[in-house]
C-alpha cells in the first residue's frame, strides 16, 4: 500500500516537473551548472573504473581460454561485447546511481529541511520544475556520452592489459575488437543508458523532495534513494534486455 | 489586509489549529505569539498557502486564496515576501544572487538594474561589502538581514517573518524588529511576524494574537497586553522574572 502511494506521488511529481520553466534564461544557467555537477564531474570516475574493468575482463578471458581450438581473437571480442552490452550501460549506471543519486537526494533534501524549497514556492516558483527539470535534461544529455566513454576506455583497458601483461598479443586483441561490429548493440546500450539516466535523476529527486525530519532524514533519504535507484535499474535492465534484444 | 476565518488544521488526528479567525491590517506589524509548539509556524504556512488548512478561509484583500487556481496563487505570491525561521537563503548562490533571484525570475531587467536594486535593498538592511560572499560566510544576524533584503526587494504588499530575531543578541534583535517596522510603514505593507520574544512585543506589537495549543486565546495591542487579566496571557508574558518585576511595578 505504501509502495503504491509512493509510486503515485512519484508520477504526480513528474507531472509538476514537466511544465514550462518560468524563465528560459535562468533555466539555461541552471542547466549548465547541472551538466557540470552531474555529468562532467563524473568523467574521471567513469573513465577510471571502465579502464580497469576492461583490463580485468580481458585478462580473465585470456586466462580461461586454454582450449587451443578457440582463437585468441575472442579476448578482444569478448571484452568489447561485455563492455558495450552490460558494463557500460548497466554497471556504470549503478555506480552513478551511488555517486549522482546520493548527491541529488541530499542536495534537494537539504533544501527541503532548510526551507529553501518553501522559499522558492513562496516566491511563486514551481520548485519541482526549477530544481528537477534541469537535472533530468542534464543527465539525459550527458549520460549517453559517459556510456560511450565507458565503452571506449573499457576496450582500451583491455588492450593496455595485453601490452602490460603479455598474456595475449596486442594485434590479436585489435583484430578481436574489430570482429563482427554491430551498431544495433551500441544503440541498445544508449537506449538503456538513457532510461537509466532518467531513473537516476528522478528517483533520488523524489526522495530528497519528500524528506521528513532534520539532517538525519536527509541521510536516510539519500541512502534509500541509492538503494531504490539501483534496484529499479537492475530490474529494468532485465526487462529491457528481454524486450529490446529478445 | 489579510482576513482569516475559522482556520482548522490537524496532523494525523492531532489538532494543531482550532478555529483561528483574525485580521491583519495594512501598514501595521501584527505579531503571532505563543509558546513553542503552539502553532505559529503552521498558521503562517497556511496563510502563505504552503500548507492546506482542513477548513476555514484566508483572504488577501478581496481574494480568497484557496479559491485561486495555481496561476492565481502564483500571481498572489509575487506580492508576498517571506523571512523564514532559518533564513532559507539559497546556499548555492552569493548574497547578491540571492537577492537578485526574485527579480531575475519575474522581470526582464538588465544585470546592472538588478544589481542596483539588490544594493538598495542591502543598504536598507545596513549591510555592505557582502555582495560576493556566500550565506555560510555570514553570521546568523547578517543572514537574517539578507533574508529581509530578499523579501523586500520586489516591494511586496505582504511580508511574513517567522521568528525574525530568534538566535540574535538583544541589540541586533531590536535593530531587526525596528527595521521590519520601518519598512512596514514606509511601503504600507501588511506584515505578520511570529515571535515568542517579549522585547518584540513591546517594541513593535501593534497588534498581537496570542495562541495557546492552537486556540486564539487573546488579541490586542502591546499597550493592552500588559494590563490584561487573561490568565494564559499573564502566564506567558510574565514567565520571566524580569517581566514579573515590571508587572509588580505596574500595580
Ligand atoms: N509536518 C507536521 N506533521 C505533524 N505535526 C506537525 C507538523 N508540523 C508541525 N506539527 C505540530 O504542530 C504543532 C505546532 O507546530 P509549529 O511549528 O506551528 O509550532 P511553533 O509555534 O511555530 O513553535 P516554535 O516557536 O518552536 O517555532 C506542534 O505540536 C508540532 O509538533
Ligand atoms: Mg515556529
Amino acid at each position: 500500500m505504501k509502495y503504491l502511494t509512493n509510486i503515485g506521488l512519484y508520477f504526480m511529481m513528474l507531472k509538476k516537473v514537466f511544465t514550462k520553466p518560468e524563465k528560459w534564461k535562468v533555466f539555461k544557467t541552471v542547466l549548465i551548472k547541472e551538466i557540470e555537477d552531474l555529468g562532467v564531474k563524473s568523467i574521471g570516475i567513469v573513465a577510471f573504473i571502465s579502464l580497469f574493468m576492461g583490463g580485468v575482463v580481458a585478462i580473465q578471458t585470456s586466462l580461461n581460454l586454454n582450449n587451443p581450438l578457440i582463437t585468441s581473437y575472442l579476448i578482444g571480442f569478448a571484452t568489447k561485447r561485455s563492455m558495450i552490452l552490460e558494463f557500460a550501460p548497466t554497471f556504470i549506471s549503478v555506480i552513478l546511481a551511488g555517486k549522482v543519486g546520493s548527491y541529488i537526494a541530499s542536495s534537494i533534501g537539504t533544501m527541503r529541511i532548510t526551507e529553501q524549497i518553501d522559499a522558492l514556492e513562496v516566491m511563486g516558483i514551481n520548485s519541482l520544475n526549477y530544481l528537477v527539470l534541469p537535472k533530468i535534461i542534464a543527465v539525459l544529455f550527458f549520460y549517453p556520452l559517459l556510456v560511450m566513454l565507458a565503452m571506449t576506455s573499457g576496450v582500451f583497458g583491455g588492450w593496455l592489459a595485453a601490452v602490460l601483461t603479455g598474456l595475449f598479443s596486442s594485434e590479436q586483441y585489435i583484430t578481436g575488437i574489430q570482429l563482427d561490429f554491430d551498431i544495433t548493440l551500441i544503440r541498445y546500450a544508449i537506449i538503456k543508458a538513457t532510461i537509466f539516466a532518467f531513473i537516476i535523476a528522478t528517483v533520488p529527486a523524489y526522495h530528497g523532495y519528500h524528506v521528513k525530519g532534520g539532517s538525519l532524514g536527509v541521510g536516510r533519504a539519500s541512502t534509500q534513494s541509492v538503494v531504490w535507484t539501483m534496484v529499479i535499474i537492475i530490474l529494468l535492465n532485465y526487462f529491457l534486455t528481454q524486450i529490446i534484444l529478445g | 489586509m489579510i482576513i482569516t476565518k475559522d482556520i482548522y488544521k490537524s496532523f494525523d488526528n492531532t489538532p494543531v489549529l482550532k478555529g483561528i479567525s483574525t485580521i491583519f491590517e495594512e501598514g501595521k506589524t501584527s505579531l503571532i505569539i505563543g509558546q513553542s509548539g503552539s502553532g505559529k509556524t503552521i498558521m503562517m504556512k497556511i496563510l502563505l498557502g504552503l500548507i492546506k488548512q482542513d477548513s476555514g478561509t484566508v483572504s488577501f484583500g478581496d481574494k480568497i486564496s484557496s479559491d485561486l487556481d495555481r496561476k492565481g496563487q502564483m500571481q498572489l505570491r509575487k506580492e508576498i515576501g517571506m523571512v523564514f525561521q532559518g533564513s532559507a537563503l539559497f546556499d548555492s548562490m552569493t548574497i547578491e544572487e540571492n537577492i537578485m533571484f526574485p527579480i531575475r525570475m519575474f522581470s526582464d531587467e538588465s544585470n546592472e538594474q538588478m544589481r542596483h536594486r539588490a544594493n538598495l535593498a542591502l543598504k536598507r538592511v545596513n549591510l555592505t561589502d557582502v555582495n560576493s560572499k556566500v550565506p555560510s560566510e555570514l553570521s546568523g544576524g547578517m543572514q537574517k538581514r539578507v533574508a529581509i533584503a530578499r523579501a523586500i526587494v520586489m516591494e511586496p504588499k505582504y511580508l511574513f517573518c517567522d521568528e525574525p530575531n530568534s538566535g540574535l543578541d538583544p541589540k541586533t534583535a531590536v535593530v531587526i524588529d525596528n527595521l521590519i517596522q520601518e519598512i512596514t510603514k514606509e511601503y504600507s505593507i501588511t506584515t505578520v511576524i511570529n515571535t515568542h520574544d517579549m522585547n518584540s512585543v513591546m517594541e513593535i506589537g501593534e497588534k498581537i494574537i496570542f495562541l495557546k495549543q492552537g486556540i486564539k486565546q487573546w488579541e490586542g495591542s502591546n499597550q493592552e497586553i500588559f494590563k490584561t487579566e487573561n490568565q494564559s496571557v499573564v502566564d506567558f508574558v510574565y514567565s520571566s522574572n524580569l517581566f514579573k518585576k515590571i508587572r509588580a511595578s505596574f500595580f
